[in-house]
Parts: C-alpha cells; structure tokens; sequence
C-alpha cells in the first residue's frame, strides 16, 4: 500500500488560482511505502518515534512562544519557521507512532474526530511524553528566559538533532527514512540560524556576549543526556530502525567546538543533570516547567474531545 | 558607546518565483549585514513557497527617481503609440509576451 492521506489535504481547497505563487507544495511522504516492515519491532517503533516526535513537539511549542516577543519582528519570524518545521515533522512522527503502535494512543470518547497524532499530543499525561528535557524549559516567559538562551538551547538542540536525522535517513522503516530526509533541510537551517546569532552574540558587546555565556551555562548541563542510549533507542538501532545517540556523541562535539572557538568561547565545566528516579526524560521523567507547559498546550483540546480543528 | 545603531539599516529585497523570470521587488527588512539580510529576507519572504532565489541590496545603495519628476521623465512617451510594435502578429507558442 502506498496510498495515504496528506498532511496537507484541505489547507488550501479547491481552487488554487487565487494564489499568485507557491501552491505546489510537497508531499514529504508521496510514493512512500507506509506499511510497517514485517521483521520490525512495532511497539519499539512507537516508542522511538514518540521520542522524536515528543521533542519536536515540545520545543515546537518553546519556540512559538518567541512570536511577537523576539527582540526583531525579522527573528520573531525566523523562529516562528523554526518552531512550525519542528511542528510538522512532530506530526509526521506521532501519526508514524500511532500507525505502530495504536496500543500507544490514548482513547477519547466514541465519534470523536481528534486524529491519533493530535490525540498523543493533546492527551497524554506528563508521565508519558518521552522527550529529552533540554528542550522543556520556558525561554520567554520563565525566570531566566532570554533570547541569548534560546539561542545556546538551539545550537545545541539542533546540532543533536541535525546528526541524528542524517544518520536516521537510512533507516529501515521507510516513514523515518522520508521524514529524515525533509528534516535534513530543515535542521541545517535551524543549526545555521543558531550558529550565526551565537557568534553574533558572543563577539558583539560586553552585554550580549555576558548574557550568551549564561545561557550556554544553563542550557549544558543537559548536553549529556541527549547521548546517553535508553533501551528503545538501543533496541531500533540494533534493527537498523533507529540511532543509538551514543554514537552521536563525538560527531556533534566537534561542531560544537567549531562553533564555541570561533565564537572565542570555552566549553562550559558545569555538571550534568542526572537521572531521577532512575530515569530522565525519555523514561517520562521532567522538569518542573514540563507541567505548565502540557497544561497550556493540551487545555483546549481536552475541553473539547470532540472537538473538530 | 558611540559605534552602536538605535536601528539596523534598511535592506530591499528581491525574490525569483519558480513562475518568475526576474527577480521582483517584494518588500523590505532590516538586517545587521548583508549575510544576516539574506537570512532574514528568506525567513520573511519565502515562506510561503514564493521563490528560488533572493537578492537584497541597502536601501540606501538604491538610486531612485523623485515623484517630482514624473512628468518630465514619463509623460512624454504618454502619446508615441507607434513605439509600440501592434503591427506583428504574435504566435501562439512565444510564451512572456
């Protein structure tokens, strides 16, 4: 079966002659095989791509919180991009979980229209979001939300993220594959955005490179987590599925290091968060702003479950 | 310090559309540099879909002509309608005409 329904039926109706450019968008999974290979581990798929998607998901929803309040209406736009690409790939992989493993999906009222990707974003419990925890905190509104902080958590989170797609392009499950493949683009952009302002930043006045250095200090003690293997994550790299971000690790430090040099900046000797409870943020377990942050994104659709979008 | 601008300078920018032949003024921006114009003017203005390839120039780089001079630099080829080749036929299949 190759048939499915895009992402983008009905967005722009019926008659595209009003639009002067640009309505032939790209469908990235058009004439990709959807059905699960049969010697996959689906549930250990779901889980994988609910770890992906999940933090796509939840910095999508950081990142969106800059609109209208970046420092330049240009920025407030460039991070709106940002944050609306890390929005559709978390889409793409929440339906691909869903499609794995629909066990994963939380059941809403009998009739009700919410689709299974907008049912695991919308309602699942705190416990159950599978996120890495650098990508939680409020950097807008929060106590220490700063633009030079969003600017040393995207650098870092784009640069994880950016070696891991281009590694997952090869995947075995052909949905992840294609998904890779789109995101590709999309992180070297998001990498390129950061990268610039950190230089920017770190190199322009005494204030905006004082600022940069905090940030960098409060957003590294979650550079070790993102690397550190879970048994999902080993378990789809095992089958060629997914990617053990162990092996991440080395590859993603030497672009860091590429960027922190030139920007005349050390790297930060700050400790690492460690687990709690024996778990972090891939076992379900987060920080205190992850609460707020569900509470505000998932309201109104758990108001309305029956709600239609 | 004296060196630091209330405000980055002002960028034109001109975006190629896939259906386009030239590059078509769309807009304006502001940008520390020409680098960061790029990005922004991408961020900004292609968004949308609208286009595959970008120019911006400073503002300030632009040489404009004045409303003032409307009449005299336009108005005199207001009544030469033989400038205007209507005498050819044109075949169908010669697109952008």
């Amino acid at each position: 079966m190759t048939h499915h329904d895009s992402v983008y039926d009905g967005l722009l109706g019926e008659d595209t002659s009003q639009w002067a450019f640009g309505t032939d968008f790209e469908d990235p999974l058009a004439g990709v095989d959807t059905t699960l290979p049969d010697d996959v581990d689906a549930p250990a798929l779901a889980a994988y791509c609910l770890m992906l998607g999940d933090d796509a998901l939840i910095y999508s929803h950081r990142l969106s919180q800059w609109a209208s309040n970046a420092p330049d209406l240009e920025d407030d736009i460039a991070l709106s991009n940002i944050a609306l690409d890390l929005l559709g790939q978390a889409r793409l992989l929440l339906a691909r979980a869903a499609a794995a493993d629909p066990a994963c999906v939380p059941v809403l009222p009998e009739g009700s229209p919410v689709p299974p990707e907008d049912a695991l974003a919308f309602f699942r419990d705190e416990a159950a979001f599978r996120n890495v925890r650098l990508v939680e905190a409020d950097d807008v509104g929060g106590d220490e939300g700063d633009f030079a902080v969003t600017i040393a958590r995207l650098l870092l989170f784009s640069s994880y993220r950016l070696a891991l797609v281009e590694r997952l392009r090869s995947s075995r499950d052909p949905v992840l594959a294609a998904v890779a493949v789109k995101a590709v683009k999309e992180l070297a952009y998001h990498r390129d955005y950061a990268g610039r302002w950190f230089l920017t930043l770190a190199r322009g006045t005494e204030e905006s490179r004082r600022r940069l250095l905090a940030g960098l200090a409060l957003v590294w003690p979650l550079h070790d987590e993102l690397f550190r293997t879970h048994p999902v994550e080993a378990s789809v790299a095992e089958q060629g599925v997914g990617v053990d971000p162990a092996t991440l690790g080395a590859e993603v430090d030497v672009v860091l290091e590429q960027v922190l040099s030139t920007s005349g900046v050390a790297r930060p000797d700050v400790a690492q968060v460690g687990p709690v409870a024996g778990g972090a943020g891939r076992d379900g377990r987060h920080g205190e702003q992850m609460g707020r942050l569900l509470a505000e994104l998932q309201v109104v659709a758990r108001a309305h479950p029956m709600g239609l979008w | 310090m004296s060196d630091v601008r209330a405000e980055w300078p002002l960028y034109e920018v001109f975006v190629r559309g896939k259906r386009g032949l030239n590059h078509v003024h769309v807009g304006s921006l502001h940008a520390a540099d020409d680098a960061m114009a790029l990005r922004h003017a991408r961020d900004v203005y292609t968004r949308r879909n609208e286009g595959v390839s970008i120019w911006a120039v400073r503002a300030d780089a632009i040489a404009a002509s004045s409303p003032d001079e409307k009449d005299p630099l336009f108005a005199p080829a207001g009544d030469k309608v033989y400038r205007h080749p209507t005498f050819y036929a044109i075949p169908d299949d010669v697109p952008h005409m």
